[in-house]
């Protein structure tokens, strides 16, 4: 890698450069300008490589996961086959496993808490996108917003156990379901409130990123500020506001510990929305150290993954979907 | 296939491992890998090392640090539940496991050596209830009790509740089941007694540390039972007994074999294990014979290999180990009742002695 100054040629390992004026004094500055540029040619190189390099850790680890869990869940699959995915029945006693009872309560409370939570970000990432921006009453609510998603999951399934599920029971008392309060409509509503943080930030951030000579022109138009932001700012952003959402689905579908504190955990399908059921995550969580049968532990892990293609047969129709926006 | 499951299981431990031990001690336990279980069990690390039932560790921790004053001994213990220890052991990555149920034929299968069992403890399992007019104790048979986790018997004023709490006003509410939603020891000795009282359960249910529950609620651990419990009106649930009475819950009378309705008690269930021991102690104390013994408890077991030397382990950690047991089941059990642990009967302290004779270094035996 060094160069070498020798008559009027300063030379490099591979590339020659001819130096026109010879002088020491010149042949000194246009060594340190040549050592300079290929220092940063290397350093170019190097970064575009540890960047290169970051990117196929993470494709390796994806992929990693994957492959564990298949080559992990392949004792359940060779004994169970298919059937596992819509088998009803969970019986660690006599080897029977079915995920049906599950992936429907995954899905069921997840979605529920999504719907819930949809109108709470939405406002929030208006508020604090359009309408008060800046001040110290903002920045405390988006504080606030943040602060949702820092507090650790386990203090929300307490929280939930606590004071939400006996107002729940009060509910179901009062509409004349049976009054247990735990079940997946609890387990939506804490849901519902842990995720609101993700799609809130994200569109809030969005909303701020309008252009804005497209508001003007709206109400240089006579729009109303109502008008504008149904017409300019929610068009504009609905690709990033979806991905947000998006992003709260898969925060909503892997949540273990508070779901798993307030749903009520049983391998029943659930009858109605206010029914206990199980979900995916709160399963493994609850019976993986206790699995003390090779095929027991391995429908576990085949759980998870069904959880893992669950995910990701999401996001890929969310990303369709994002297209299709994009595109119009 | 199994060796990949139980390398899934070793490096989950490694984790717990780390955890445990911290960043504080950097000893062998950090360095190791998932696949070279050697190095944790016989580090240069003085500490022994043992994992497994949750019910043991509230009992472990206060005899351990009694012994460590006394001998200086170091043991780690991580609490990561019965199955886990069980897995753990069969790996060698700890020297001993701790479970509130025997192992089983699999697990049996799954070991190189042969293990042995030495009763250290012993608890009970208890069922709290929710029930705010009723004031008197509560009297269950055991066909009631099948009844209702069975799902046949709904509201507290049936018939058959009523026939055994004769002069106590029930309720018409519904009752509302809890049960352990995590795969736990607490489980096994209930569902283990069901299955022992009950045909119907036996062959619908079965019994295991997770079983297919045909009603109720789950909540993970014995504070996610007892919360349910204490929330909702007209549950009944089942906890251990130390859980309870830290917690100042109501529990019932269990009716036993001998047909008398016994309050469970670290009393009780210390009678409830005074019976003939089979000679590997691998028995279950539900449904004792014993007249006075509360019917749902059972022991929890210390398991290590029977052949101490496996694994390059020096001679001098295996009597380490054997003399820790063989404390834990003499002088350790003082600390049993301030902990509302039923002490060893004094039939399981003689086969425990029995059973630890026959641990061995090289064939030969460890104590004398």
């Amino acid at each position: 890698m060094d160069t070498s100054a020798k008559n009027g040629v300063i030379t490099r390992s591979d590339l020659p450069l001819r130096v026109i004026n010879s002088t020491p004094e010149t042949i000194s500055r246009a060594q340190k300008k040549v050592r300079r540029s290929f220092r940063q040619i290397r350093t170019e190189t190097v970064f575009r490589r540890t960047l290169t390099i970051m990117g196929l850790i993470m494709i390796i680890l994806v992929l990693g996961i994957l492959l564990t869990l298949i080559i992990q869940s392949l004792p359940s699959i060779k004994s169970l086959g298919l059937k596992y995915l819509w088998g009803k029945v969970w019986d660690p006693v006599q080897d029977i496993y079915g995920a049906w009872p599950f992936l429907l309560g995954t899905l069921l409370s997840s979605f529920l808490a999504l719907i819930i939570s949809i109108p709470f970000s939405l406002a929030v990432a208006i508020f604090l996108g359009e309408y008060y921006p800046k001040g110290w009453m903002p920045d405390f609510l988006k504080n606030a917003v943040e602060l949702i998603a820092a507090v650790p999951s386990v203090i929300y399934g307490f929280w939930g156990l606590a004071v939400l599920v006996p107002i729940v029971r009060n509910l179901e008392n009062h509409i004349g379901v049976e009054p247990v309060g735990v079940g997946i409509f609890s387990s939506s509503l804490i849901l519902a409130i842990m995720i609101i943080p993700y799609a809130a930030s994200l569109g809030r951030s969005m909303i701020q990123m309008v252009p804005s000579p497209l508001k003007e022109a709206a109400y240089g138009l006579g729009a109303t500020r109502w008008e504008v932001i149904r017409s300019v700012v929610l068009p504009y952003t609905k690709s990033g506001l979806f991905a947000g959402i998006l992003l709260s689905l898969g925060r909503a579908l892997g949540e273990t510990m508070a779901v798993t504190m307030v749903i009520g955990n049983t391998s029943l399908i659930p009858k109605n929305i206010f029914a206990p059921g199980n979900t995916m995550a709160s399963v493994i969580a609850n019976e993986f150290t206790e699995a003390d049968k090779p095929v027991y532990l391995s429908a576990l892990i085949e759980l998870g993954l069904v959880l893992f293609l669950v995910t990701v047969v999401i996001n890929l129709i969310g990303k369709k979907i994002i297209d299709r926006f994009t595109n119009e | 296939m199994k060796m990949n499951l139980l390398n899934l299981k070793n490096a989950f431990a490694i984790v717990a491992l780390i955890a445990s031990t911290g960043l504080v001690s950097c000893g062998g336990g950090g360095s190791t890998s998932g696949s070279d279980s050697t190095a944790s069990a016989s580090g240069n690390d003085d500490a022994l090392i043992g994992a497994g039932s949750s019910f043991d560790n509230p009992l472990f921790s206060k005899q351990f640090s009694e012994y460590n004053k006394t001998s200086g001994l170091k043991v780690n213990y991580q609490s990561v539940g019965s199955g886990a220890g069980i897995s753990q052991l069969t790996n060698k990555t700890v020297d001993f496991g701790a479970s509130d149920a025997p192992m089983n034929g699999k697990q049996d299968s799954a070991l190189t050596a042969p293990a042995i069992h030495i009763p250290v403890t012993a608890g009970a399992v208890v069922l709290s209830y929710n029930l705010p007019d009723v004031k008197d104790t509560l009297q269950l048979s055991p066909d009631v009790l099948a009844g209702i986790f069975l799902g046949t018997i709904t509201k507290w004023n049936d018939p058959k509740i009523a026939a055994t709490n004769k002069g106590v006003k029930l309720p018409s509410t519904g009752i509302v089941i809890a049960h352990r939603s995590d795969g736990s020891g607490t489980s096994n000795i209930f569902t283990t007694y069901l299955a022992k009282v009950s045909t119907d359960w036996n062959t619908k249910v079965g019994h295991g540390s997770s079983v297919n529950w045909p009603v109720g609620l789950g909540g993970k651990g014995n504070e996610g039972v007892a919360g349910l419990i204490k929330q909702t009106p007209g549950a009944i649930g089942y906890i251990e007994l130390a859980y309870a009475i830290q917690n100042s819950m109501p529990y019932a009378k269990m009716q036993n074999k001998a047909g008398n309705f016994i309050t469970p008690s670290i009393a009780s269930v210390t009678a409830a294990a005074n019976i003939q021991i089979p000679p590997d102690s691998k028995v279950s104390l539900t449904n004792t014979d014993a007249a006075d013994g509360y019917p749902i408890s059972g022991f929890s077991w210390v398991i290590i290999y029977k052949e101490q030397n496996y694994n390059n382990r020096p001679s001098d950690r295996a009597t380490k180990l054997v003399k820790l047991i063989s404390w834990m089941i003499h002088d350790g059990q003082q600390f049993s009742g301030a902990l509302n642990y039923a002490p060893l009967s004094p039939a399981a302290v003689s086969v425990g002695d029995s059973i630890l004779k026959s641990a061995t270094f090289d064939g030969k035996p460890i104590l004398q």
